[in-house]
């Protein structure tokens, strides 16, 4: 075998010798890198935003909603009618082994007015449970304890949007604000939370004790009645044995008798949130698939012009041949041609796949996660698509016979 | 007298076409010593080039024995052939079979690339080979920006660069004017006067003038192998042109 070096000088001049050709014979190969890159990088994308959500949304979580409740022959639909309590929060977390935190919840909206300014936010009655699931902290000022809880304490927690449309750069901590003309003063600025997997901001809310919201701001005919409750599971693992001792436990509370419809609905988030991100790397997956059918077109046509090559070629081949080039040499010479025209054309594919996917998250504002393991696995890729739609022309190169090589015109 | 360089006893090669059996050899035995220059002369179908194929280790005979060196090549692979070509033997083609796009020198330098030779001992023999042929000064010309003569001789550059026991030269003038044809023999004289054996194919009389003995094919044999009683020198020759 010649030297690597040598091998590797004839095949850059033979690309070169036909420059167009090479250029379009690696734009199969360019094109194929590029898209495997982007989409991979898209795709990964797509599953960091869903795993930011669930992050966000807190982990080990089950949903308690209010059910439907049969009125006078009329079944009523979902969250219909206020069946969950304050107590049943309570009990949820003081019987349920496989329960760590029970964190009822009141949902509402309102205008909120400081100063001169007002915004219209989402309202929501918690206790400092809520934060805890939610994994949610303050970022100045103090967070919600029991005695804000115990007392009804008009204090309240803002988030970040709410801060900024109502303060601006002035610093909330200690201010009061009005909540349907209540003055409510703000003890704490949360921390940025961003959007919700439905898309909402998850900033634009205002947080007051549950109790308090309860009495003052939602007073209703139900007095103790909560929207939902949220419930940590101890472990991943115990998550579906909680949700069988919390349905449990209000079926039996709730007075429903065995075959009737129970009026609440838990509901497993993090399995839903667990079946989107299995979705999304489903669909980066597929992503790939389609490209890399694009890098298998881009060495078919590698193999094309290797063959053309190899017969253009032919009186080279014998030339070399009759002066001593061992069949091995031939193999190689070919082979190298064919590698670098993929590594070549992977390379500028990689520029391209990084760029694309840049350009896609600046235009479309979509993260995208270009990852190593994707550029080595295009790079390790484009050189094996280069061996093996190589190897058959190198191969039939190889095996010509000298005679017929140098008398070939 | 000398060594024996090349020693071909009964050679005989058939070739199938389809069903048609074809004697392109029948049975020729052949001894050239070292420092001989011999032409071989034939009608084409004579048989020649089959001979000269076997001589190159391009391809084996059917039957009959091939001693190059006193090296019987019978049953040697093909990866001991193509060392034997490169270490051997030094072609010279009648369409001079130059890498195209390539400069003299890396023409030169490509059998020492096969043989593998170390970088710098390859230009300097290199650079030695073309010296000897008179083109030392377009070491870096392209084959495509030389005259055929130029070519031919960038060729024997090559042939010569191994130092090999033979040159094999397929009509090396077939494809040049008369004057050009009679500096490359003068060359060859040349080459062969400082000992290197040289086979060459030809068909005219008067470059198998140049030579010291002619041998003559036909129908697959050799039917004449005689001395030539006054070889010609090339360098008189052209200066009379």
């Amino acid at each position: 075998m010649i030297e690597f070096l040598m091998s590797l000088k004839i095949a850059l001049r033979a690309l070169r010798t036909n420059k167009m050709r090479s250029f379009l014979t690696m734009l199969g190969i360019i094109i194929g890198i590029a898209s495997v890159i982007a989409m991979v990088a898209i795709g990964a994308g797509a599953s960091k935003i869903i795993s930011d959500q669930i992050a966000s949304v807190g982990s080990n979580i089950l949903l308690v909603l209010p059910g439907s409740r049969t009125s006078g022959g009329m079944r009523l639909g979902h969250g219909s009618t206020p069946t969950l309590t304050y107590d049943d929060a309570k009990a949820i977390r003081k019987e349920c082994p496989s329960v760590a935190l029970a964190a009822p919840v009141v949902r509402g909206a309102a205008p909120v007015v400081y100063g001169n300014m007002n915004w219209s936010t989402s309202i929501m009655g918690i206790t400092p449970e809520y934060l805890a699931v939610r994994d949610w902290r303050v970022e100045a000022g103090r967070s919600f304890i029991h005695s804000d809880v115990e007392s009804a304490a008009k204090n309240c927690l803002i988030g970040q949007s709410v801060a900024e449309n109502l303060f601006g750069a002035e610093d909330p901590v200690g201010k009061i604000i009005r909540v349907k003309k209540l003055p409510f003063t703000v003890v704490g600025v949360m921390d940025a939370k961003g959007r919700s997997p439905q898309g909402g901001d998850q900033d634009d809310i205002v947080f007051v004790p549950l109790p308090t919201a309860q009495r003052k701001l939602f007073g209703s005919q139900f007095p103790n009645s909560v929207g939902q409750i949220m419930i940590q599971a101890r472990t991943e693992d115990e998550l579906s044995r909680a949700q069988n001792q919390v349905e449990a436990l209000l079926t039996q509370r709730h007075k429903i008798g065995p075959g009737r419809d129970v009026d609440f609905t838990v509901r497993n988030l993090t399995e839903l949130m667990a079946v989107a991100e299995e979705s999304s790397k489903a669909m980066s997956l597929l992503l790939g698939a389609v490209a890399s059918i694009s890098l298998i077109v881009g060495g078919i046509g590698i193999m094309n012009i290797m063959l053309v090559s190899v017969t253009e070629r032919t009186r080279e081949i014998g030339i070399r041949m009759a002066i001593g080039a061992r069949r091995k040499d031939i193999l190689l010479q070919f082979l190298t041609e064919a590698v670098l025209l993929t590594f070549i054309g992977g390379l500028i594919g990689m520029a391209l796949g990084v760029g694309g996917a840049r350009l896609v998250s600046v235009i479309f504002e979509w993260p995208t996660l270009i990852s190593i393991n994707a550029i080595a696995m295009a790079f390790g890729f484009s050189g094996a698509i280069g061996v093996f739609f190589g190897f058959y022309p190198a191969r039939k190169a190889a095996s010509l016979n000298p005679i017929e090589a140098l008398r070939y015109e | 007298m000398g060594e024996i360089v090349v020693s071909a006893m009964d050679l005989c090669k058939v070739y199938c076409m389809g069903e048609q059996r074809v004697d392109a050899l029948k049975s020729v035995s052949l001894e050239v010593e070292r420092g001989d220059f011999v032409a071989i002369m034939g009608a084409s179908g004579s048989g020649k080039s089959t001979f000269m194929n076997i001589l190159g280790c391009l391809d084996v005979p059917s039957s009959g024995t091939y001693l190059l060196e006193g090296e019987d090549v019978k049953g040697v692979s093909g990866d001991a052939l193509a060392d034997i070509r490169n270490k051997k033997i030094g072609f010279v083609f009648q369409g001079f079979n130059l890498l195209p796009r390539t400069s003299a020198l890396e023409n030169v330098e490509l059998p020492l690339v096969y043989g593998k030779i170390p970088h710098a001992v390859r230009r300097e023999k290199a650079l030695a080979a073309l010296s000897l042929v008179g083109l030392a000064e377009r070491a870096d010309h392209t084959s495509n920006r030389m005259s055929g003569g130029q070519q031919q001789r960038v060729a024997i550059a090559r042939a010569l660069v191994n130092e090999p026991a033979l040159i094999l030269a397929d009509e090396p003038t077939g494809n040049l004017d008369s004057l050009t044809s009679v500096e490359i023999m003068a060359i060859f004289q040349k080459l062969n006067r400082q000992g290197i054996t040289i086979i060459m194919v030809t068909h005219e009389p008067d470059i198998a003038a140049f030579t010291r003995r002619n041998v003559v094919f036909r129908d697959g044999r050799i039917i004449s192998d005689t001395p030539v009683r006054s070889q010609e020198d090339a360098d008189e020759v052209r200066r009379r042109m």
